[in-house]
């Protein structure tokens, strides 16, 4: 099936446009994608009409053009005609934003939909959805402009069942600089579901890690999310709600009530490698630091910091979340010893963590970082860069960023998010190297790489 | 593929709802798993002869299509080593709802494991493996995995359990056998998959890990409550 004219059109139709509620979704819908993107767009109102001194086509079939994909917001009940004058134009997909399905317990016009589709080859997203955003593409939030805050560009791909979800995380991900190749809310995913979206994003060339919010599976359909996810060969990150739910576990056999539902979930993500985020804010940063590395540690961390406070706080993070902070190898801290400065030689504390203290400068930081990364019990390091001391430069972010590429090895930064030190988080962030605004923050994108560990 | 003798086990317990022990031992012995040497008799004479024969402590249960979970009825008596100790819980058991014999087993000593196995809706057959026999939903201390299983994912199993010093041996006890208790639940894990459309859940519990032998000392296999027609044949929650 092609997803291409889908989620990368060049003509939309969107029909429920109306001539007198300018709040309308298909009207929201219409009008940011006609005056700020690419995609050529036509509104369609049964009635006609104008809107913005425009024409509204009657129907899609008035269109001259050929529709690579139709947004369909009009009432649940018109919607499988509509949907049928769409197969019928040659319209190759659609977003289904009406609510009023199975949601609302309207099983039956649900399957008719999907029943008309399937027959037709016709894929569809939702419904009951917000539907695509494809950063400078196209955009069928029915959200105006001015409300949302968008992520830029980037390579993760996030699907969500839940539309209010997807909106905070993309508010999340702007603020972490995460950018995003597509974000889809599937809402009731009558047609479109997760697994479709992992056969999408595994030839998509633009996405490099694959994120979902769930709620729930179908029946068999978590294997075979687990199956398509190990093909992929890309990280692919999970958060799901409805842990709590308890299921049938008052059963018969001690087997059942201790494999209660969430249990499984989380200890088959876990099983085939696929990142399980306990919440929101570690979805955030496991996608931020899959974004930059998309290989698997084991979890043994070094840690660079210039005060012993930070270093303390991250050893410990770092075994709560079941990664190793290891002892260095004797040559390497002999290296470390004999190249920083004379004034810091006898202050500093030489071991995991490594705290350089405030007197460092920027070469005693960069040779740390370097010899740090030759160690081979180091599979990855925790830069904990508090820039207030004097001798860290402007240019620490890009200095360690190009170290960590050098010697191969991932490298998480803390730098507090403050605009004054902007400088330096770009420095690192434009090299590809992820920062984070706290201590915990940074090893949970360590621990990102660990869930993700090839098995 | 089901072997024909799991098969026909299967299908001669479908009406019941759940296998019985002996039945759901012979389906674990068929596909390659250890069971303890046993005598399923109702005369007092063979248990006897079977008691000498081991020349140790035999544990004897009642085997009844009333009696789902045994130990609720006192329908198991371990560690009996005497003719006269015998005689006496063996008519015992004789008396209770719907015994049709006495399954009479060698009793092994050995760390008590749990393995199940559950068809999960959202991902079909799942392993279960825990530590702890009877008391094992009070420490829930498992590992849940989705079948059929590889030889890595039964150490990454062990590995994930926080009582997993007690299979490697705990001062100075013996530790479990690895290379056995792997083969056991990958074999385990195929049979799962072979007992998918029939099967709802299943417990092997205890099984008892030595350093020479899994052995499978309880078996129980819950079936599908829904009959292929679709009609309801058995709810195990109203038993």
């Amino acid at each position: 099936m092609e997803l291409k004219y889908l989620f990368k059109p060049s003509t939309m139709a969107v029909i429920g446009v109306s001539t007198s509620q300018d709040n309308h979704p298909a009207n929201v819908i219409y009008t940011k994608n006609n005056l700020r993107y690419p995609v050529k767009t036509f509104p369609v109102n049964p009635k006609g009409g104008m809107l913005h001194r425009e024409k509204l086509y009657r129907n899609i079939a008035d269109i001259e053009e050929s529709i690579d994909m139709a947004v369909i917001a009009v009432r649940a009940e018109f919607v499988p005609k509509v949907m049928e004058d769409c197969i019928q134009k040659g319209v190759k997909g659609a977003v289904i934003v009406s609510g009023g399905f199975a949601e609302a317990g309207n099983r039956a016009l649900q399957q008719r939909l999907t029943d008309i589709a399937r027959a037709a080859g016709f894929p569809f997203v939702g419904p009951n959805c917000l539907g695509i955003y494809a950063p400078d593409h196209v955009d069928t939030f029915f959200l105006p402009g001015e409300r949302i805050i968008r992520p830029k560009k980037g390579n993760v791909g996030f699907i969500s069942q839940s539309g209010g979800v997807l909106v905070d995380q993309m508010v999340k991900f702007a603020g972490q600089g995460i950018g995003v190749s597509l974000a889809v809310s599937i809402g009731n995913k009558a047609f479109i579901r997760e697994t479709d979206m992992l056969d999408w994003f595994a030839r998509d060339i633009e996405t490099k890690v694959i994120a979902f919010y769930v709620e729930g599976f179908e029946k068999g359909e978590g294997r075979l999310f687990i199956q398509k996810a190990e093909q992929c060969g890309k990280p692919v990150v999970i958060l799901k709600a409805g842990k709590s739910k308890k299921g049938r576990e008052a059963v018969s056999s001690h087997t059942a009530s201790l494999a209660g539902d969430y249990r499984v979930f989380s200890d088959i993500m876990k099983q085939h490698c696929v990142a399980e985020a306990d919440n929101e804010y570690e979805l955030t940063s496991f996608c931020e630091a899959l974004s930059c590395f998309q290989k698997g540690i084991q979890g043994h961390i070094g840690v660079l910091s210039l005060s012993g406070g930070h270093g303390v706080i991250a050893v410990d993070a770092c075994e709560l979340h079941g990664m190793t902070v290891p002892r260095l190898d004797p040559g390497t801290m002999e290296a470390i010893r004999e190249r920083v400065s004379p004034e810091i030689r006898n202050i500093i504390s030489l071991g995991n963590p490594l705290d350089l203290t405030g007197s460092s400068v920027d070469n005693d930081i960069v040779t740390a970082a370097t010899h740090l990364a030759r160690d081979k019990g180091i599979e990855c390091l925790l830069a904990l860069l508090i820039p207030y001391s004097p001798g860290v430069s402007a240019d620490i972010g890009a200095k360690l960023s190009q170290v960590a590429r050098n010697e191969g090895k991932p490298m998480i930064a803390y730098v507090p998010n403050e605009e004054k030190y902007r400088i330096i988080i770009e420095g690192f962030e434009l090299n590809d190297i992820p920062v984070a605004s706290s201590v915990d923050g940074a090893v949970l994108m360590a621990k990102a790489l660990k869930r993700c560990r090839p098995c | 593929m089901l072997k024909k003798k799991i098969k026909t086990l299967i299908e001669a317990h479908k009406d019941l709802g759940w296998v019985l022990e002996p039945s759901a031992k012979a389906i674990m012995k068929a596909q390659g798993l250890d069971i303890p040497e046993f005598v399923l008799t109702g005369s007092f004479e063979k248990a006897e002869k079977f008691l000498k024969k081991i020349k140790g402590p035999v544990v004897i249960k009642a085997v009844s299509k009333k009696i789902l979970h045994k130990t609720e009825y006192q329908a198991v008596v371990t560690g009996i080593t005497t003719s006269r100790h015998l005689k006496k819980e063996m008519e015992r058991l004789q008396g209770l709802e719907g015994c049709e014999a006495v399954l009479v087993e060698e009793m092994v000593q050995g760390l008590e494991v749990i393995i199940g196995a559950k068809n999960d809706f959202q991902f079909g057959p799942v392993v279960v493996l825990g530590i702890g026999g009877t008391s094992v939903e009070i420490y829930n201390d498992t590992a849940i995995r989705m079948a059929p299983l590889k030889p890595g994912d039964v150490l990454s199993m062990v590995d994930s359990l926080k009582a997993k010093a007690l299979l490697f041996g705990y001062r100075g006890r013996d530790g479990v056998n690895m290379e056995v208790l792997t083969d056991t639940l990958v074999r385990f894990s195929h049979l799962i998959m072979a007992l998918e459309k029939d099967m709802d859940s299943l417990d092997l519990n205890p099984v008892i890990c030595t350093k020479d032998r899994c052995i499978i000392a309880d078996a129980r296999i819950i079936l599908k409550k829904e009959a292929h027609d679709g009609s309801q044949v058995y709810d195990a929650t109203k038993i």
